[in-house]
């Protein structure tokens, strides 16, 4: 079967590849854009702790023998407890300077992580197994799924529905989104808002961990898959702008998607067609598809 | 404050040029030249990218777009088609104010951090582009062995001394000229809009286009570095492109002290000199650079030149 002139198969292949691509963009800028949205920082370390998500992800499988299901819940842990110290001991110093220090500072703090991890790993990494239940493959008639990618893409979008719904349809959600606002009233009314500042940059820290998770298996674990990744996420954040975790969730899957096709049609411009969507989303709409004008 | 000034240089500043001057002419005949001359060319690409973030107040995470592409072309032009290292080096800038104007077109729609993660982005297609297209960068081997050859028919480059004449020229000619721009009625304007830019809008400046020649006139003092450096040892490589050295360009900016005079010359000593002295470390020179870009950010936001400045009570 052809379809636009290619083979269907090769056609599903690049889209499933787009949509996996799609699911980590979605999932790390959906975090990139709590933390902004409280914080006012933008995260520059957020690649370098997916990264640590997958590493710890192995190590515990390696030193400890826990496997990748008690994984998927006690990395996010680790990681967001690392976020927590961070934000604690470094970040939450730089809420009173110029916006540009923050970015300066999780510069830093990425390039130490990258450089610890490099220097006891090496940077070709190390690999990681999976789930044993979720290898194998199966035809779905069209093309042929493996099942570990199939899962990917349905934890990618129920955890970023469980975010969604969490932000814009509970009362803690409520609260964040007020303390976005105008973080002093809010205080006003009793709220600890220095907590809730914390405890949402762990969050949104985890949510980078969580995908680091789901990273190992598919990647090669090294020191830069964090870095490699995070340059395409920040051009997804400028398409998108930062005002909406909808529209976070929706760019990031879209632009996986515009890669995967562009993969299929015209293989040496996928690469770069992310980055070649911005300047035109810039060109048009300087503020970002869902963004609200700087 | 500034009583009197010469060349638009305060006191303190002429006789921290005449200095820097001395040191500089002497360097050569007791420090390993080639050390030197690398110092110079990073100093030059710190100064422009302190162009940008000391009076725009603008943060380019792209900087090594220009370094980098100034650097292959040179390199290119120089061993492919033996073109003179002067005329390479010119073309080198004028690769960095091509890539500058584009860049720069696109990133002023944005400020601050999205200025950052656009000016990213599109070096990261410049660098797609030098991995992809192996015939003109040579890939990831990059362009080697690029011979130095003759300027002006008699400076024999090939001589580590000559060709250091060569860089301490073109080193000056870019501080003067830095200099020279921020303390133009241009400059001035330029000030004015990082101070307060709806004012300065409300006078009639259109601060955009002001921020694009500042970005401009940065991309071409970085093709020129990268131009310079790549005669100095020879090879043009993926690193000289790379996001790291973007973010190397602006820890220099940091340590030495934003919108000083001296603190891109500064800056970039101490981290060349990280980098040859530490060698033996591998690795952990990142994390060390890591931990002075968080130490810089916490503790010390002037950065050297910014703090002896500050107990001089005087513009460094």
């Amino acid at each position: 079967m052809m379809i636009l002139g290619k083979p269907a198969p090769l056609l599903f292949g690049q889209l499933l590849l787009g949509i996996i691509n799609g699911s980590f963009y979605a999932m790390l800028s959906l975090g990139l854009a709590i933390i902004f949205g409280l914080l006012n920082v933008i995260n520059f370390a957020h690649g370098a702790l997916f990264m640590v998500g997958a590493f710890v992800t192995w190590g515990l499988l390696n030193y400890l023998g826990i496997g990748f299901w008690p994984a998927l819940v006690v990395a996010p842990i680790i990681v967001g407890l690392l976020g927590l110290i961070l934000e604690r001991g470094l970040i939450r110093f730089t809420y009173k300077l110029d916006i540009l220090y923050g970015l300066l500072l999780t510069f830093g703090v990425a390039m130490v992580l990258q450089g610890v991890f490099t220097n006891y790993y090496g940077s070709s990494g190390v690999s990681y197994g999976g789930p044993a239940v979720l290898s194998g493959i199966v035809n779905l008639g069209f093309m042929f799924l493996p099942i570990y990618r199939g899962f990917v893409i349905g934890a990618a979008i129920v955890i970023c529905f469980a975010v969604w719904f969490v932000i814009e349809k509970t009362s803690l959600g409520a609260l964040l989104r007020a303390a976005t606002e105008n973080p002093s009233l809010v205080q006003a009314f009793g709220v600890n808002v220095p907590r809730l500042v914390t405890l949402t940059f762990a969050g949104g820290v985890a949510l980078a961990g969580l995908a680091g998770v789901l990273a190992a298996p598919l990647y090669s674990v090294n020191p830069n898959m964090g870095s490699d990744l995070i340059n395409t996420v920040f051009a997804v954040v400028v398409i998108g702008g930062m005002g909406s975790i909808g529209g976070a969730i929706l760019t990031g899957f879209a632009l996986g998607i515009i890669q995967g096709l562009t993969e299929a049609f015209y293989p040496p411009a996928s690469s770069v067609v992310v980055f070649v969507v911005m300047a035109v989303v810039l060109l048009a709409r300087p503020a970002g598809l869902f963004g609200r004008a700087a | 404050m500034e009583t009197s000034t010469i060349l638009g240089f305060t006191r303190t500043q002429a006789l921290g040029f005449l200095v820097m001057l001395a040191l500089l002419i002497a360097a050569p005949f007791f420090v390993y030249p080639i050390f030197v001359m690398q110092v110079m060319c990073f100093a030059l690409f710190a100064m422009g990218a302190n162009l940008i973030m000391g009076y725009t107040g603008l943060l380019s995470l792209g900087q090594a777009a220009f370094f980098g592409m100034g650097a292959y072309v040179a390199g290119y032009t120089v061993q492919s088609l033996h073109f003179t290292p002067g005329v390479a080096v010119i073309l080198g800038g004028l690769t960095g104010v091509v890539l500058g104007l584009v860049f720069g077109w696109l990133a002023i729609r944005r400020q601050t951090i999205y200025f950052a993660m656009i000016t990213l982005a599109l070096a990261q297609i410049v660098v797609f582009f030098a991995v992809q297209e192996t015939g003109f960068t040579g890939g990831e081997n990059g362009i080697q062995n690029i011979p130095r050859g003759m300027l002006f028919g008699f400076l024999l480059l090939t001589h580590d001394l000559q060709i250091y004449w060569f860089v301490l020229a073109v080193f000056l000619i870019g501080f003067l000229f830095v200099h020279r721009v921020i303390h133009s009625p241009f400059g001035q304007v330029v000030k004015a809009i990082r101070e307060n830019e709806s004012r300065a809008i409300s006078l009639g400046y259109k601060s955009e286009q002001y921020k694009w020649i500042i970005f401009v006139l940065a991309a071409l003092i970085s093709g020129v570095a990268g131009a310079m450096n790549s005669l100095v040892m020879g090879i043009a490589t993926l690193t000289n492109v790379g996001n790291e050295t973007s973010g190397l360009v602006v820890l220099m900016v940091l340590v030495g002290g934003i919108g000083t005079v001296f603190g891109p010359l500064i800056g970039a000593l101490i981290i060349v000199a990280m980098q040859y002295y530490l060698a033996s470390f591998s690795d952990w020179v990142t994390v060390i650079q890591g931990v002075i870009f968080i130490a810089c950010v916490l503790l010390f936001r002037r950065g050297v030149v910014g703090e002896v400045a500050a107990m001089l009570r005087t513009a460094l």
